[in-house]
């Protein structure tokens, strides 16, 4: 067999790295297969390595150039800090809350005796509302609860509750977690699809066998099997909402200072008046989302141990 | 175990239900109240009636096609190539393919505009031609995660080595191989790869308005400053579109090779043989 590499290798960059250093006489298959991996990491450098790294170095200089820990530690100006904050409590908001009832929904859906097809439905329609994010559900919304959004005005109408006179704003902090949740709630139920299924109804057979009550089994048994599950997908929602920028950006006109729209303002036009704090706040939010996605992985491990 | 009717499950499937229809039905009604005192579809009208609507539209399925097409082409034979000759690099591979999920668009695309900007060695931003690329590139990256599942997840399903030793020994090169033998296997997970990157690239919007490009995203946010009615219809239609890329992203990722797309209709040779 010849061992020429795929012909889209033509068009390869300049890729200094994935040619192991070959030896002087001849060149072993495994040296030259790994040609065949040069497009996709070079595109992978220029495009996703590269760009990351030059933030990550720029977040480790001052402004003139000097390498220093200054500019990451300036990270704890109040005003910083405060979005780190705000985005931090919006996250975990919108994550605890759709894990739990995303949990329960799923729990009712799978495990409560509801007949298939009501399953099937709620499947699908959580598919679709899981993507359906972004600037459209932020549209939805406003057209559901803002100032004259059609559940405001039957509330206030009909029931004679007035929400915004009660305090509630669908752009404030409960009202921007409620549209979290309708992309979260529907993601948690699709992902602890997998491990609600792998309890065996055996576990609850034997629980029930030596005198446990539902609550005794729920509570004892399956809640202690699924906590890695869940435990995982709640990082990996409050992931997915700390990366969320469209939705809020549509909400709120860009006034909602969370980490994602200082930086996005950042971009557009040097707010933070030092382009290198633009730099150490991107790098934030890489370090937090790499650590929530790391430690799902590392759960989602241990979770499917139980599943085999 | 007692098999009564279980009251407590439907309650929470009905609330669930509720909260997920609710703002549909909201939404929906609120693009009929355009016009004062009766239901009508003015907003949507409205909408297909502007050339704005249209040209950006047309600008965001061009460079979501565009970006499905470079996927493709990158993700098919690297994954054809982990799985066949160097299963070694696989977990370099797998997770580079995941990495744009720790990457928030916003910080992806903070990069590209310093790094590819006014005074890098390809400063791409300059030109609108390199702009747009850019934008391409940036849909990809997006999709990588999903796409490269759903190629790897097709190419599980087929047995490659044979195959490939199979198209070798009737004489087949490599590219032959892929184009001929390997694609058309796997049409079905590319196909449901792409779908679902149609509805990512569609209407994105950080990526696109920080490349200052003239796409559906930027267009949608556009449209919420300036007017009332004609949002939600867009929304409607936005949900509609996630649906239907969704249903067929489904209907190809569990089709199997050589199945047909709609069960209903005939195979050809059934076809043909009654004729």
């Amino acid at each position: 067999m010849i061992h020429t590499a795929p012909p889209s290798i033509s068009q390869s960059e300049t890729v200094p790295q994935a040619t192991p250093p070959t030896p002087p006489r001849k060149p072993t298959r495994r040296n030259l297969s790994w040609l065949g991996l040069v497009p996709f990491l070079g595109f992978a450098l220029l495009f996703l390595i590269l760009p990351v790294f030059y933030l990550v170095n720029g977040a480790f200089q001052t402004p003139d150039g000097r390498y220093s820990f200054e500019t990451m530690l300036s990270l704890s100006a109040p005003e910083i800090a405060g979005s780190y904050g705000l985005s931090l409590k919006l996250s975990f908001a919108s994550a605890a809350m759709g894990t739990v009832f995303g949990l329960i929904l799923g729990y009712a859906l799978l495990l409560g005796g509801l007949p298939s097809w009501v399953r099937r439905a709620f499947m699908t329609f959580s598919g679709v509302a899981s993507n359906f994010a972004g600037v459209p559900l932020a549209f939805a919304f406003i057209a559901t609860l803002g100032r004259l959004g059609l559940v405001t005005l039957v509330l206030r109408d009909v029931l004679g509750i007035n929400i915004y006179a009660a305090g509630f704003s669908l752009f404030s902090f409960w009202g921007l977690t409620l549209t979290y949740l309708y992309f979260q709630l529907p993601l948690m139920v699709l992902m602890i699809t997998p491990a609600l299924e792998g309890l065996r109804p055996e576990w609850r057979e034997a629980a029930e066998s030596l005198g446990a009550s539902r609550m005794q089994y729920v509570a004892r048994v399956a809640l202690p099997l699924l906590a890695p599950s869940v435990l995982g997908c709640f990082l990996l929602l409050f992931a997915n909402a700390f990366g969320t920028l469209a939705t809020i950006y549509a909400l709120t006109s860009a006034n909602y200072p969370v980490v994602p729209i200082v930086l996005f303002q950042q971009i557009r036009g040097n707010v933070l008046y030092n382009p290198n704090l633009g730099y150490a706040l991107a790098v934030g939010m890489i370090l937090i989302m790499g650590l929530s996605n790391t430690l799902y992985f590392i759960l989602r491990r241990r979770a499917e141990r139980w599943q085999k | 175990m007692s098999r009564r009717f279980p009251i407590l499950s439907a309650l929470i499937a009905l609330i669930g239900a509720a909260f997920f229809i609710v703002p549909l039905i909201a939404t929906f009604n609120f693009s009929l109240r355009m016009k004062r005192g009766e239901l009508s579809f003015e907003a949507y009208r409205s909408v297909f009636d502007s050339d704005v609507f249209l040209g950006v539209l047309g600008f965001s399925a061009t460079a979501s096609l565009m970006a499905i097409l470079m996927g493709v082409l990158i993700v098919v034979p690297t994954a054809y190539w982990v799985r066949l000759r160097v299963p070694r690099a696989r977990p370099v591979i797998e997770f580079l393919s995941l990495m744009p999920l720790i990457i928030p668009p916003v910080v992806l695309v903070f990069g590209y505009v310093r790094l590819y900007g006014s005074s890098s060695i390809l400063p791409l931003t300059m030109t609108e031609a390199g702009t747009n690329v850019l934008l391409v590139i940036g849909y990809v990256v997006l999709s990588v995660p999903y796409m490269y599942r759903a190629v790897d997840n097709g190419m599980a399903a087929i047995d490659i080595a044979t195959l490939t030793e199979a198209a070798e020994s009737l004489g087949a090169s490599r590219l032959r191989t892929i184009v001929f033998v390997i694609f058309p296997n796997i049409r079905s997970a590319i196909m449901s790869g792409a779908f679902l990157t149609f509805s990512i690239s569609l209407g994105e919007f950080v990526i696109t308005s920080l490349l200052n490009r003239p796409a559906f995203g930027p267009y949608l946010v556009q449209m919420g400053q300036d007017f009332a009615y004609q949002p939600a219809a867009l929304a409607i239609m936005a949900f509609a579109f996630t649906w239907i890329c969704m249903v067929l992203m489904e209907a190809f990722a569990t089709r199997k090779p050589g199945q047909r797309l709609l069960p209903w209709r005939a195979p050809r040779s059934v076809t043909k043989a009654k004729s």
